[in-house]
């Protein structure tokens, strides 16, 4: 899977959680938490939510480090098959 | 009615008080209860020098900065990046007095509120404790609030300042600023220089403000904190605080988390919420302890990091946290040294009996869960250090305060009667007069007295009583809802919802949801002609988080044709919740139609 897919479908399921964010202004490094107004359950839906799509385990160990689209894109690279 | 569960299948937590090393300030609960009098707690307290009343910011901070406890560290700040910023008593004091004098220089003054929508800045926690030096009023909005409900407390709480961020500024107030004629003052924490009269850059002010200011006559009665909190009908109501909560403050700071002088506290809360002001800004700093504060938000990993490189001592966290730490796949005492935690606490909403025996099999020390809300200020029911826990229960009513379980005997008559029986069903009621309990909400005395009955304050929550006096929490008696370890009114979302062109009604309810309490739940009905679908759906979710923001706007959204109504039009929250939760819909006499 390239990178631009992985990064589709982070918006697909970002889409599904905060419809109304606009994400092609979303910057590589911005915080996507704080950018996108998620809380703390919605990012946890999302996690989830890429798990299904991707087939990625996150652990909950894990989601400190997933603060961006760059942190996603990249974790989720040499994860996913 | 006999009350359903039961309390057999989870042992008591025994505890052994006197083979530890630091002794519980409470070590006889039946008998400090006894002998606990207000009067004794005010002269574990300074007042204002000259016998000038009392006030909550001398005592939280300038009592200890002219004192031996001037150097000792009252704030340690973690930024969300990994720096640290450390604050003595000293420091405070200088920088809530420049506060206070930019207050004072703009001409505001007593009564005066001064709002505050930000992050766990150290800014906000300056700006709380000037305020409180000026005598004007602190009110804390949670920053992850949408514009809508940022606007309705600025508009109820006549902000006549508001301390921010030049993003949330942006993002939240300046399109509604026309609206707010009585908002004179915004102060942006991070803006060198002032963008037009009224629009203030703080920090040149702060720069230029004198760091000496003596506190004014305070009255124990005067108001000091505003905190709003949501209402099953109407739109949310101003809390009113006085300084003389600081007595409970004080006094739970002292038996219920149990301060030392040594001690590391940490309250994960935003001040955003009640718990974060209450005990994330006042109560360990009139205790003169370390308060740590963290701008992050919840990540498992780093709260461990936290816990062990911090040495924390004494940790009061919600069960939202908990929780998620439950799902962690580590032994944390393997990977983490802990062994500076002494006890931990939650609140939010009541602490499930499986995770106060995790905290002790997974993190060695038992949870001990307490009970409070907005209009208390503060701890009332509590699990004492000391106490045996019985897991699943909220404890026994810290002394000083006199708790039961009431009904309602006669809707017309005022009257309640108080349960005696143990281990019955009814609504959680305190008798009035202890020092934080809130003095009105604001502007609406009606909807004050109607919390009054009989001589009791009526919590709205559902509550039995055990044989020894330990408290039960059963449920909501209205239809606010809890989630995340904060209150909700239905209300209030279901009008921005109905502000959507396609929606003919909306009723929310609180669904159970096992991470979080409950979730918000919106059931829509559309208007004619407008068909259901997945591409509404979504838009109605984004409409609704754009205006009340992620912490009040639903999390689900589900259309149903005809809402049900009792046959006096009201829409019935508790049948659409009964079928929600697939439990038997109880008395439909009332009921109108649905389907």
């Amino acid at each position: 899977m390239t990178e631009a897919q992985i990064k589709e479908t982070i918006f697909k399921v970002l889409g599904r959680i905060a419809p109304e964010a606009q994400l092609d202004k979303l910057a590589l490094n911005d915080n996507l938490r704080e950018t996108l107004d998620i809380d703390s359950f919605d990012y946890l839906q999302f996690l989830i939510g890429l798990n299904e799509e991707l087939g990625v385990e996150i652990p909950e160990a894990d989601y400190g480090q997933l603060t961006t689209l760059a942190d996603l894109i990249r974790y989720l690279s040499a994860r996913v098959r | 009615m006999k009350a359903k569960g039961s309390t057999v299948n989870w042992k008591p937590i025994k505890k052994f008080p006197n083979t530890w090393t630091v002794k519980p300030n409470l070590l006889d609960y039946d008998k400090t209860y006894a002998t606990f009098s207000w009067e004794e707690v005010r002269r574990e307290l300074d007042g204002l020098p000259g016998g000038k009343g009392l006030n909550i910011a001398h005592e939280a901070i300038d009592r200890h900065a002219t004192g031996p406890r001037r150097d000792h560290l009252a704030i340690r700040w973690l930024s969300r990046e990994g720096s640290v910023l450390d604050f003595t008593y000293g420091d405070l004091r200088e920088q809530s007095n420049r506060f206070a004098n930019v207050l004072r220089g703009l001409g505001v003054g007593k009564g005066d509120r001064v709002f505050v929508l930000a992050g766990r800045i150290p800014s906000l926690y300056i700006a709380a404790l000037g305020s409180l030096k000026n005598t004007s009023v602190f009110c804390p909005l949670f920053s992850a609030f949408g514009p809508e409900p940022v606007f309705q407390r600025l508009s109820r709480g006549d902000a006549k300042v508001l301390v921010t961020t030049e993003r949330l500024y942006r993002q939240k107030v300046a399109d509604m600023r026309e609206r707010l004629p009585q908002l004179q003052h915004v102060l942006l924490v991070d803006i060198d220089e002032d963008i037009d009269p009224g629009t203030w850059s703080l920090p040149k002010r702060l720069k230029e403000a004198a760091t000496e200011f003596t506190i004014p006559p305070t009255d124990p009665e005067d108001m000091a904190l505003l905190h709003f909190t949501s209402g099953t009908t109407g739109m949310p109501k101003g809390a009113i605080h006085v300084h003389e909560a600081v007595l409970t403050h004080y006094v739970t700071g002292k038996y219920v988390l149990d301060f030392h002088p040594e001690d590391i506290f940490w309250c994960t809360a935003d001040p955003g919420w009640v718990t974060g002001t209450s005990y994330g800004i006042i109560a360990p700093l009139v205790h003169g302890i370390t308060n740590l504060i963290d701008e992050a938000d919840f990540d498992a990993t780093r709260w461990y990091r936290i816990l062990e490189e911090q040495r924390v001592t004494v940790w009061y966290t919600a069960p939202t946290a908990i929780r998620r730490l439950m799902r962690l796949e580590i032994e944390p005492r393997r990977q983490y040294d802990l062994s500076h935690l002494r006890l931990i606490h939650s609140v939010g909403e009541p602490l499930n009996p499986e995770a106060v025996v995790w905290g002790e099999q997974v993190l060695g020390l038992p949870i001990h869960d307490n009970w409070w809300q907005t209009e208390t200020g503060g701890i009332m029911i509590a699990n004492f250090p000391s106490m045996e826990i019985r897991p699943g229960s909220m404890g026994r009513p810290l002394p000083g305060i006199e708790a039961a379980i009431v009904r309602r005997v006669n809707e017309d008559k005022d009257e309640v009667e108080v349960v005696k029986e143990p281990n019955v069903e009814g609504e959680l009621a305190l008798k009035p007069g202890w020092p934080s309990m809130f003095r009105g909400y604001l502007h609406e005395e009606k909807r004050y007295q109607k919390c009054f009955v009989g001589g009791w304050y009526l919590t709205g929550d559902l509550a039995r009583r055990d044989e020894d006096g330990y408290f039960w929490f059963v449920g909501r008696a209205d239809d606010i809802i809890k989630t995340s370890g904060h209150m909700v009114g239905p209300f209030e979302v279901e009008s921005v919802l109905m502000e959507h062109p396609a929606v003919a009604e909306a009723a929310v309810i609180g669904k159970p949801e096992p991470l979080i309490g409950e979730l918000v739940k919106a059931f829509v009905s559309l208007k004619p002609g407008i068909e259901p679908s997945e591409k509404l759906r979504l838009e109605l979710l984004g409409f609704a988080r754009s205006r009340l923001g992620s912490a009040v706007a639903p999390k689900e959204i589900e259309f149903q044709a005809n809402l049900p109504r009792t046959r006096s039009g009201k829409i019935m929250r508790r049948l659409l919740k009964a079928r929600e939760l697939g439990l038997p819909e109880g008395d439909i006499s009332a009921l109108e139609t649905s389907e």
